[in-house]
Protein backbone atom coordinates (compact mmCIF):
# COMPACT_ATOMS: atom_id res chain seq x y z
CA UNK A 1 0.00 0.00 0.00
CA UNK A 2 1.65 3.16 -1.19
CA UNK A 3 -0.78 5.28 0.84
CA UNK A 4 -1.68 7.17 -2.28
CA UNK A 5 -5.29 8.01 -2.90
CA UNK A 6 -7.32 8.36 -6.06
CA UNK A 7 -10.77 9.89 -6.45
CA UNK A 8 -13.40 8.87 -8.96
CA UNK A 9 -16.86 10.25 -9.75
CA UNK A 10 -19.64 7.87 -10.80
CA UNK A 11 -21.10 9.68 -13.81
CA UNK A 12 -24.46 7.91 -13.49
CA UNK A 13 -24.90 9.11 -9.93
CA UNK A 14 -23.51 12.65 -10.23
CA UNK A 15 -26.28 15.24 -10.34
CA UNK A 16 -24.16 18.37 -10.26
CA UNK A 17 -24.52 19.39 -6.60
CA UNK A 18 -20.87 20.56 -7.00
CA UNK A 19 -20.03 20.02 -3.31
CA UNK A 20 -16.84 18.20 -4.37
CA UNK A 21 -15.67 21.15 -6.44
CA UNK A 22 -16.39 23.54 -3.57
CA UNK A 23 -14.54 21.44 -0.98
CA UNK A 24 -11.70 20.04 -3.08
CA UNK A 25 -11.29 22.29 -6.12
CA UNK A 26 -7.86 20.82 -6.94
CA UNK A 27 -9.26 17.31 -7.25
CA UNK A 28 -12.39 17.79 -9.38
CA UNK A 29 -13.41 19.53 -12.59
CA UNK A 30 -16.93 20.45 -13.70
CA UNK A 31 -18.21 20.19 -17.26
CA UNK A 32 -20.44 22.72 -19.06
CA UNK A 33 -23.50 21.26 -17.30
CA UNK A 34 -21.92 21.56 -13.88
CA UNK A 35 -21.36 17.81 -13.51
CA UNK A 36 -18.12 16.61 -11.90
CA UNK A 37 -15.29 14.32 -12.84
CA UNK A 38 -11.89 13.69 -11.28
CA UNK A 39 -9.09 16.07 -12.29
CA UNK A 40 -6.49 14.29 -14.40
CA UNK A 41 -6.31 10.62 -13.48
CA UNK A 42 -7.82 11.30 -10.05
CA UNK A 43 -4.51 11.08 -8.16
CA UNK A 44 -4.66 12.97 -4.91
CA UNK A 45 -1.48 15.06 -4.33
CA UNK A 46 0.20 14.67 -0.95
CA UNK A 47 -1.43 16.92 1.62
CA UNK A 48 -4.85 16.93 -0.01
CA UNK A 49 -6.04 13.58 1.38
CA UNK A 50 -8.39 15.22 3.90
CA UNK A 51 -10.09 17.13 1.07
CA UNK A 52 -10.67 13.87 -0.83
CA UNK A 53 -12.46 12.34 2.17
CA UNK A 54 -14.40 15.56 2.80
CA UNK A 55 -15.62 15.59 -0.80
CA UNK A 56 -16.73 11.97 -0.52
CA UNK A 57 -18.63 12.44 2.72
CA UNK A 58 -20.42 15.56 1.48
CA UNK A 59 -21.72 14.21 -1.84
CA UNK A 60 -25.49 13.77 -1.41
CA UNK A 61 -25.57 11.27 -4.28
CA UNK A 62 -22.70 9.13 -2.88
CA UNK A 63 -21.11 9.49 -6.29
CA UNK A 64 -17.52 9.85 -5.13
CA UNK A 65 -15.18 6.94 -4.56
CA UNK A 66 -11.86 7.33 -2.75
CA UNK A 67 -9.56 4.49 -3.71
CA UNK A 68 -6.50 3.61 -1.63
CA UNK A 69 -3.74 2.19 -3.76
CA UNK B 1 -57.04 32.31 11.96
CA UNK B 2 -56.29 35.02 14.53
CA UNK B 3 -52.66 33.85 14.69
CA UNK B 4 -52.26 34.02 10.95
CA UNK B 5 -49.63 36.20 9.38
CA UNK B 6 -51.81 36.72 6.33
CA UNK B 7 -53.54 40.00 5.52
CA UNK B 8 -57.29 40.17 6.01
CA UNK B 9 -57.76 39.81 2.24
CA UNK B 10 -56.20 36.36 2.39
CA UNK B 11 -58.45 35.26 5.26
CA UNK B 12 -61.52 36.14 3.21
CA UNK B 13 -60.54 33.98 0.23
CA UNK B 14 -59.00 30.96 1.99
CA UNK B 15 -61.29 28.27 3.40
CA UNK B 16 -59.91 27.28 6.79
CA UNK B 17 -58.80 23.68 7.17
CA UNK B 18 -60.01 21.90 10.33
CA UNK B 19 -57.08 21.69 12.74
CA UNK B 20 -55.03 18.51 13.01
CA UNK B 21 -55.86 16.56 16.16
CA UNK B 22 -53.65 13.50 15.70
CA UNK B 23 -50.37 14.17 13.95
CA UNK B 24 -49.59 10.47 13.57
CA UNK B 25 -52.62 9.57 11.43
CA UNK B 26 -53.08 12.97 9.87
CA UNK B 27 -50.92 15.93 8.92
CA UNK B 28 -51.37 19.30 7.27
CA UNK B 29 -48.48 21.43 6.11
CA UNK B 30 -50.80 24.45 6.15
CA UNK B 31 -51.70 23.97 9.82
CA UNK B 32 -50.56 26.91 12.00
CA UNK B 33 -48.60 24.56 14.30
CA UNK B 34 -46.55 23.33 11.32
CA UNK B 35 -46.09 26.87 10.03
CA UNK B 36 -44.80 28.08 13.35
CA UNK B 37 -42.48 25.16 14.20
CA UNK B 38 -42.59 22.00 12.08
CA UNK B 39 -39.49 20.31 13.50
CA UNK B 40 -41.01 18.65 16.60
CA UNK B 41 -43.91 17.42 14.42
CA UNK B 42 -41.48 15.73 12.04
CA UNK B 43 -39.52 14.23 14.95
CA UNK B 44 -42.73 12.75 16.35
CA UNK B 45 -43.78 11.37 12.95
CA UNK B 46 -40.34 9.97 12.20
CA UNK B 47 -40.30 8.15 15.51
CA UNK B 48 -43.60 6.47 14.63
CA UNK B 49 -43.14 5.51 11.00
CA UNK B 50 -40.88 6.58 8.12
CA UNK B 51 -43.98 7.31 5.99
CA UNK B 52 -47.36 8.54 7.26
CA UNK B 53 -50.63 9.30 5.45
CA UNK B 54 -53.49 11.80 5.57
CA UNK B 55 -56.83 11.83 3.75
CA UNK B 56 -56.48 15.59 3.31
CA UNK B 57 -55.44 16.93 -0.06
CA UNK B 58 -57.30 13.98 -1.68
CA UNK B 59 -54.81 11.61 -0.07
CA UNK B 60 -51.17 12.33 0.67
CA UNK B 61 -48.15 10.57 2.17
CA UNK B 62 -45.37 12.19 4.14
CA UNK B 63 -41.98 10.47 4.35
CA UNK B 64 -39.87 11.96 7.15
CA UNK B 65 -36.75 9.79 7.10
CA UNK B 66 -33.78 10.62 4.88
CA UNK B 67 -33.76 7.08 3.52
CA UNK B 68 -37.45 7.11 2.51
CA UNK B 69 -37.18 10.56 0.93
CA UNK B 70 -34.06 9.48 -0.97
CA UNK B 71 -35.71 6.32 -2.29
CA UNK B 72 -38.76 8.22 -3.50
CA UNK B 73 -36.69 11.00 -5.10
CA UNK B 74 -34.67 8.40 -7.02
CA UNK B 75 -37.69 6.38 -8.15
CA UNK B 76 -39.20 8.04 -11.20
CA UNK B 77 -40.97 4.84 -12.20
CA UNK B 78 -43.40 4.81 -9.27
CA UNK B 79 -43.37 8.51 -8.40
CA UNK B 80 -44.13 11.05 -11.11
CA UNK B 81 -43.27 14.74 -11.11
CA UNK B 82 -46.30 15.59 -13.25
CA UNK B 83 -47.72 17.18 -10.08
CA UNK B 84 -45.22 18.80 -7.71
CA UNK B 85 -47.38 20.81 -5.31
CA UNK B 86 -49.84 19.29 -2.83
CA UNK B 87 -53.18 21.10 -3.09
CA UNK B 88 -56.78 20.70 -2.02
CA UNK B 89 -57.84 20.11 -5.60
CA UNK B 90 -56.32 18.11 -8.41
CA UNK B 91 -57.27 19.62 -11.77
CA UNK B 92 -56.22 18.23 -15.17
CA UNK B 93 -52.50 18.05 -15.75
CA UNK B 94 -51.23 20.69 -18.15
CA UNK B 95 -48.68 19.61 -20.71
CA UNK B 96 -45.35 21.37 -20.19
CA UNK B 97 -46.62 22.90 -16.96
CA UNK B 98 -43.10 23.82 -15.85
CA UNK B 99 -40.38 21.79 -17.54
CA UNK B 100 -38.14 20.25 -16.26
CA UNK B 101 -39.59 20.24 -12.72
CA UNK B 102 -42.84 18.69 -13.97
CA UNK B 103 -41.07 16.37 -16.41
CA UNK B 104 -40.43 12.65 -16.02
CA UNK B 105 -37.88 10.68 -18.03
CA UNK B 106 -37.37 10.68 -20.98
CA UNK B 107 -38.50 14.32 -21.47
CA UNK B 108 -36.72 15.40 -18.31
CA UNK B 109 -33.06 15.23 -19.34
CA UNK B 110 -33.11 17.35 -22.53
CA UNK B 111 -35.33 19.95 -20.84
CA UNK B 112 -32.96 20.17 -17.90
CA UNK B 113 -29.77 20.27 -19.95
CA UNK B 114 -30.96 23.49 -21.61
CA UNK B 115 -30.99 25.22 -18.26
CA UNK B 116 -27.79 23.89 -16.71
CA UNK B 117 -25.05 25.94 -18.48
CA UNK B 118 -26.30 29.38 -17.31
CA UNK B 119 -26.28 28.12 -13.69
CA UNK B 120 -22.82 26.55 -13.28
CA UNK B 121 -20.49 27.77 -10.48
CA UNK B 122 -18.35 29.54 -13.13
CA UNK B 123 -21.41 31.38 -14.46
CA UNK B 124 -22.21 32.42 -10.90
CA UNK B 125 -18.73 33.91 -10.42
CA UNK B 126 -19.57 36.38 -13.20
CA UNK B 127 -22.84 37.31 -11.50
CA UNK B 128 -21.38 37.71 -8.03
CA UNK B 129 -20.33 41.38 -8.29
CA UNK B 130 -23.88 42.40 -9.28
CA UNK B 131 -25.33 40.48 -6.31
CA UNK B 132 -22.83 42.13 -3.94
CA UNK B 133 -23.84 45.52 -5.30
CA UNK B 134 -27.55 44.72 -4.89
CA UNK B 135 -27.00 43.70 -1.25
CA UNK B 136 -25.17 46.92 -0.47
CA UNK B 137 -27.71 49.09 -2.28
CA UNK B 138 -30.39 47.51 -0.12
CA UNK B 139 -28.42 47.94 3.12
CA UNK B 140 -27.71 51.59 2.24
CA UNK B 141 -31.47 52.20 2.32
CA UNK B 142 -32.09 51.05 5.90
CA UNK B 143 -28.81 51.03 7.80
CA UNK B 144 -29.42 54.43 9.39
CA UNK B 145 -32.81 53.36 10.75
CA UNK B 146 -31.46 51.32 13.66
CA UNK B 147 -33.49 48.29 12.67
CA UNK B 148 -35.80 46.97 9.96
CA UNK B 149 -38.01 44.16 8.77
CA UNK B 150 -35.18 42.22 7.13
CA UNK B 151 -37.66 40.15 5.09
CA UNK B 152 -39.33 43.17 3.48
CA UNK B 153 -36.20 45.35 3.12
CA UNK B 154 -33.43 42.83 2.35
CA UNK B 155 -33.99 39.10 1.86
CA UNK B 156 -36.99 39.47 -0.47
CA UNK B 157 -35.19 41.73 -2.93
CA UNK B 158 -31.91 39.91 -3.44
CA UNK B 159 -33.16 36.87 -5.34
CA UNK B 160 -35.89 38.91 -7.01
CA UNK B 161 -33.52 41.43 -8.52
CA UNK B 162 -30.95 38.75 -9.35
CA UNK B 163 -33.33 36.52 -11.28
CA UNK B 164 -34.77 39.57 -13.06
CA UNK B 165 -31.22 40.48 -14.05
CA UNK B 166 -30.60 36.98 -15.40
CA UNK B 167 -33.92 36.90 -17.24
CA UNK B 168 -33.31 40.36 -18.70
CA UNK B 169 -36.48 41.84 -17.24
CA UNK B 170 -36.67 45.09 -15.23
CA UNK B 171 -35.60 44.70 -11.59
CA UNK B 172 -38.40 47.17 -10.79
CA UNK B 173 -41.01 44.56 -11.83
CA UNK B 174 -39.98 42.56 -8.75
CA UNK B 175 -43.14 43.36 -6.74
CA UNK B 176 -45.31 41.79 -9.46
CA UNK B 177 -43.39 38.56 -9.17
CA UNK B 178 -43.56 38.42 -5.40
CA UNK B 179 -47.33 38.78 -5.64
CA UNK B 180 -47.68 35.99 -8.22
CA UNK B 181 -45.52 33.67 -6.16
CA UNK B 182 -47.62 34.32 -3.07
CA UNK B 183 -50.72 33.47 -5.11
CA UNK B 184 -49.25 30.31 -6.60
CA UNK B 185 -47.41 28.83 -3.63
CA UNK B 186 -49.43 29.95 -0.65
CA UNK B 187 -52.95 31.13 -1.50
CA UNK B 188 -53.12 28.78 -4.47
CA UNK B 189 -52.95 25.69 -2.29
CA UNK B 190 -56.53 26.31 -1.13
CA UNK B 191 -57.82 28.60 -3.85
CA UNK B 192 -57.69 27.27 -7.39
CA UNK B 193 -58.96 30.54 -8.92
CA UNK B 194 -56.05 32.50 -7.43
CA UNK B 195 -53.60 29.97 -8.79
CA UNK B 196 -55.05 30.18 -12.29
CA UNK B 197 -55.21 33.97 -12.25
CA UNK B 198 -51.56 34.24 -11.27
CA UNK B 199 -50.46 31.72 -13.88
CA UNK B 200 -52.45 33.58 -16.54
CA UNK B 201 -50.93 36.94 -15.59
CA UNK B 202 -47.40 35.49 -15.60
CA UNK B 203 -47.98 33.92 -18.99
CA UNK B 204 -49.19 37.20 -20.49
CA UNK B 205 -46.23 39.03 -18.98
CA UNK B 206 -43.64 36.65 -20.38
CA UNK B 207 -45.36 36.41 -23.77
CA UNK B 208 -44.79 40.16 -24.08
CA UNK B 209 -41.08 39.78 -23.34
CA UNK B 210 -40.78 36.93 -25.83
CA UNK B 211 -42.38 39.08 -28.53
CA UNK B 212 -39.98 41.94 -27.79
CA UNK B 213 -36.97 39.63 -28.19
CA UNK B 214 -38.23 38.38 -31.54
CA UNK B 215 -37.71 41.95 -32.73
CA UNK B 216 -34.52 42.53 -30.82
CA UNK B 217 -32.63 39.44 -29.53
CA UNK B 218 -30.73 39.67 -26.24
CA UNK B 219 -28.27 37.43 -24.39
CA UNK B 220 -30.38 36.76 -21.30
CA UNK B 221 -32.13 33.61 -20.11
CA UNK B 222 -35.31 34.40 -22.04
CA UNK B 223 -33.31 34.45 -25.28
CA UNK B 224 -31.51 31.27 -24.21
CA UNK B 225 -34.89 29.55 -24.03
CA UNK B 226 -36.00 31.05 -27.34
CA UNK B 227 -32.77 30.00 -29.05
CA UNK B 228 -32.90 26.44 -27.71
CA UNK B 229 -33.38 23.68 -30.22
CA UNK B 230 -34.71 20.19 -29.56
CA UNK B 231 -33.04 17.05 -30.88
CA UNK B 232 -34.69 17.60 -34.27
CA UNK B 233 -33.29 21.10 -34.49
CA UNK B 234 -36.72 22.64 -33.86
CA UNK B 235 -37.38 25.51 -31.47
CA UNK B 236 -39.18 24.61 -28.26
CA UNK B 237 -42.96 24.83 -28.13
CA UNK B 238 -44.23 28.14 -26.76
CA UNK B 239 -45.82 26.32 -23.83
CA UNK B 240 -42.44 24.80 -22.91
CA UNK B 241 -40.65 28.15 -23.06
CA UNK B 242 -43.37 29.83 -20.99
CA UNK B 243 -43.50 26.94 -18.52
CA UNK B 244 -39.75 27.06 -17.96
CA UNK B 245 -39.72 30.84 -17.56
CA UNK B 246 -42.51 30.67 -14.98
CA UNK B 247 -40.52 27.98 -13.19
CA UNK B 248 -37.33 30.07 -13.09
CA UNK B 249 -39.24 32.95 -11.61
CA UNK B 250 -41.07 30.91 -8.97
CA UNK B 251 -38.11 28.68 -8.18
CA UNK B 252 -35.68 31.56 -8.04
CA UNK B 253 -37.37 33.86 -5.58
CA UNK B 254 -39.37 32.41 -2.69
CA UNK B 255 -36.85 29.68 -2.08
CA UNK B 256 -33.68 31.75 -1.77
CA UNK B 257 -35.56 34.55 0.00
CA UNK B 258 -36.54 31.95 2.59
CA UNK B 259 -33.04 30.54 3.00
CA UNK B 260 -31.42 33.95 3.47
CA UNK B 261 -34.18 34.98 5.87
CA UNK B 262 -34.01 31.86 7.99
CA UNK B 263 -30.23 32.28 8.20
CA UNK B 264 -30.53 35.86 9.42
CA UNK B 265 -33.22 34.76 11.89
CA UNK B 266 -30.83 32.12 13.25
CA UNK B 267 -27.90 34.52 13.47
CA UNK B 268 -30.10 37.17 15.13
CA UNK B 269 -30.90 34.71 17.94
CA UNK B 270 -27.44 33.09 18.18
CA UNK B 271 -24.76 35.64 19.00
CA UNK B 272 -22.08 32.91 19.34
CA UNK B 273 -22.50 31.82 15.71
CA UNK B 274 -22.68 35.40 14.48
CA UNK B 275 -19.53 36.39 16.34
CA UNK B 276 -17.70 33.32 15.11
CA UNK B 277 -18.55 34.11 11.47
CA UNK B 278 -17.31 37.66 11.91
CA UNK B 279 -14.04 36.40 13.47
CA UNK B 280 -13.60 33.50 11.02
CA UNK B 281 -15.12 34.52 7.67
CA UNK B 282 -13.52 31.48 6.02
CA UNK B 283 -16.19 29.40 7.85
CA UNK B 284 -18.98 30.93 5.77
CA UNK B 285 -19.20 28.20 3.07
CA UNK B 286 -19.57 25.49 5.74
CA UNK B 287 -22.05 27.64 7.66
CA UNK B 288 -24.14 28.18 4.54
CA UNK B 289 -24.40 24.40 4.05
CA UNK B 290 -25.43 23.89 7.68
CA UNK B 291 -28.04 26.64 7.51
CA UNK B 292 -29.37 25.05 4.31
CA UNK B 293 -29.61 21.73 6.12
CA UNK B 294 -31.24 23.01 9.29
CA UNK B 295 -33.64 25.46 7.63
CA UNK B 296 -34.18 23.88 4.22
CA UNK B 297 -36.84 26.02 2.62
CA UNK B 298 -38.19 23.71 -0.04
CA UNK B 299 -40.55 20.77 0.18
CA UNK B 300 -41.43 19.19 -3.11
CA UNK B 301 -44.07 16.61 -4.02
CA UNK B 302 -44.69 13.64 -6.25
CA UNK B 303 -47.75 11.74 -7.41
CA UNK B 304 -47.79 7.98 -6.84
CA UNK B 305 -48.48 6.44 -10.25
CA UNK B 306 -47.63 2.80 -9.52
CA UNK B 307 -48.05 0.93 -6.28
CA UNK B 308 -44.87 0.26 -4.34
CA UNK B 309 -43.44 -0.11 -0.84
CA UNK B 310 -41.03 2.37 0.70
CA UNK B 311 -39.40 1.72 4.10
CA UNK B 312 -41.95 -1.01 4.68
CA UNK B 313 -44.88 1.31 3.94
CA UNK B 314 -47.24 0.52 1.05
CA UNK B 315 -47.82 3.54 -1.19
CA UNK B 316 -50.80 3.49 -3.54
CA UNK B 317 -51.51 5.33 -6.79
CA UNK B 318 -53.88 8.29 -6.65
CA UNK B 319 -52.06 9.72 -3.63
CA UNK B 320 -49.64 12.60 -3.55
CA UNK B 321 -46.39 12.49 -1.58
CA UNK B 322 -45.15 15.54 0.28
CA UNK B 323 -41.47 15.03 -0.44
CA UNK B 324 -39.98 16.66 2.62
CA UNK B 325 -36.30 17.38 2.11
CA UNK B 326 -36.39 19.57 5.23
CA UNK B 327 -37.57 16.61 7.35
CA UNK B 328 -34.98 14.32 5.75
CA UNK B 329 -32.30 16.86 6.65
CA UNK B 330 -33.25 16.60 10.33
CA UNK B 331 -32.95 12.79 10.45
CA UNK B 332 -30.73 11.75 13.40
CA UNK B 333 -29.98 8.49 11.58
CA UNK B 334 -27.90 10.52 9.12
CA UNK B 335 -26.88 13.69 10.97
CA UNK B 336 -25.38 13.72 14.45
CA UNK B 337 -27.06 16.44 16.55
CA UNK B 338 -29.58 16.74 13.74
CA UNK B 339 -31.69 19.26 15.66
CA UNK B 340 -28.74 21.59 16.33
CA UNK B 341 -27.11 24.10 14.03
CA UNK B 342 -23.42 23.24 14.00
CA UNK B 343 -21.93 25.91 11.78
CA UNK B 344 -18.64 24.07 11.25
CA UNK B 345 -20.28 20.70 10.54
CA UNK B 346 -17.78 18.75 8.43
CA UNK B 347 -19.88 15.94 7.02
CA UNK B 348 -23.07 17.37 5.60
CA UNK B 349 -24.57 15.52 2.61
CA UNK B 350 -27.84 17.39 3.01
CA UNK B 351 -30.74 17.22 0.58
CA UNK B 352 -31.84 20.85 0.63
CA UNK B 353 -31.53 21.01 -3.15
CA UNK B 354 -33.14 17.63 -3.65
CA UNK B 355 -31.70 14.27 -4.63
CA UNK B 356 -31.52 12.49 -7.95
CA UNK B 357 -32.35 13.84 -11.40
CA UNK B 358 -34.43 16.79 -10.17
CA UNK B 359 -31.52 18.33 -8.23
CA UNK B 360 -32.22 22.04 -8.18
CA UNK B 361 -30.90 23.77 -11.31
CA UNK B 362 -30.39 26.94 -9.30
CA UNK B 363 -28.38 25.42 -6.44
CA UNK B 364 -25.15 27.23 -7.35
CA UNK B 365 -27.04 30.51 -7.70
CA UNK B 366 -28.81 30.03 -4.38
CA UNK B 367 -25.54 29.27 -2.60
CA UNK B 368 -23.87 32.30 -4.11
CA UNK B 369 -26.74 34.61 -3.19
CA UNK B 370 -26.91 33.27 0.36
CA UNK B 371 -23.17 33.56 0.85
CA UNK B 372 -22.96 37.11 -0.48
CA UNK B 373 -26.13 38.25 1.34
CA UNK B 374 -24.79 37.02 4.68
CA UNK B 375 -21.25 38.29 4.06
CA UNK B 376 -22.38 41.80 3.20
CA UNK B 377 -24.91 41.96 6.05
CA UNK B 378 -22.30 40.80 8.60
CA UNK B 379 -19.73 43.24 7.23
CA UNK B 380 -22.02 46.21 7.77
CA UNK B 381 -24.25 44.98 10.61
CA UNK B 382 -22.14 42.52 12.64
CA UNK B 383 -24.35 42.85 15.72
CA UNK B 384 -28.12 42.44 15.51
CA UNK B 385 -30.98 40.77 17.33
CA UNK B 386 -34.66 39.96 16.95
CA UNK B 387 -36.86 42.90 17.88
CA UNK B 388 -38.65 41.81 21.07
CA UNK B 389 -41.52 44.18 20.20
CA UNK B 390 -42.01 42.54 16.81
CA UNK B 391 -43.27 39.14 15.68
CA UNK B 392 -41.59 36.84 13.18
CA UNK B 393 -44.05 35.41 10.64
CA UNK B 394 -43.30 32.27 8.66
CA UNK B 395 -44.72 31.46 5.23
CA UNK B 396 -47.28 28.70 4.97
CA UNK B 397 -47.16 25.57 2.88
CA UNK B 398 -44.57 24.45 0.41
CA UNK B 399 -41.67 26.85 0.90
CA UNK B 400 -40.79 27.86 4.44
CA UNK B 401 -39.09 31.10 5.40
CA UNK B 402 -39.70 34.27 7.40
CA UNK B 403 -42.03 36.71 5.65
CA UNK B 404 -41.70 39.22 8.46
CA UNK B 405 -38.39 39.47 10.35
CA UNK B 406 -38.18 42.49 12.66
CA UNK B 407 -34.55 43.07 13.58
CA UNK B 408 -32.76 45.66 15.70
CA UNK B 409 -29.16 46.58 14.86
CA UNK B 410 -26.38 46.66 17.42
CA UNK B 411 -25.94 44.80 20.70
CA UNK B 412 -28.77 44.66 23.20
CA UNK B 413 -28.33 47.43 25.74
Amino acid sequence: MSGKLKVRVDQDKCQGHARCKALAPELFDLDEYGNAHAHGDGSVPAGLEDKAWLAKSNCPEIAIEVIEE
Amino acid sequence: MSDSAHATEDERVLPAHPPVEDWVHDFDHTDPRWTEDPFPIWDELRATSPVVHTDRFLGCYLPTSYEAVKQIAHDTEHFSSRRVVVRDERPEIQRNAAPPITSDPPEHKPAKQLLLPPFTPDAMKKLEPRVRAICNELIDEFIAEGGCDAAARYTKHIPTRTICHMLGIPETDGELFVRWIHMILELGIKNEKMLQQAVQEMTTYFAGHIEARKQRPTDDLISTMMNARDKNGQPLEDSHVLGSLRLLLIAGIDTTWSAIGASLWHLARTPADRERLVREPELMPMAVEELLRAYSPVTMAREVIKETTIAGCPMKPGNMVLLSFPAANRDPAVFADADKVVIDRKSNPHAAFGLGIHRCVGSNLARMEMTVALQEWLKRIPDFRLDPAGRVAWSEGTVRGPRRLPILFGKAT
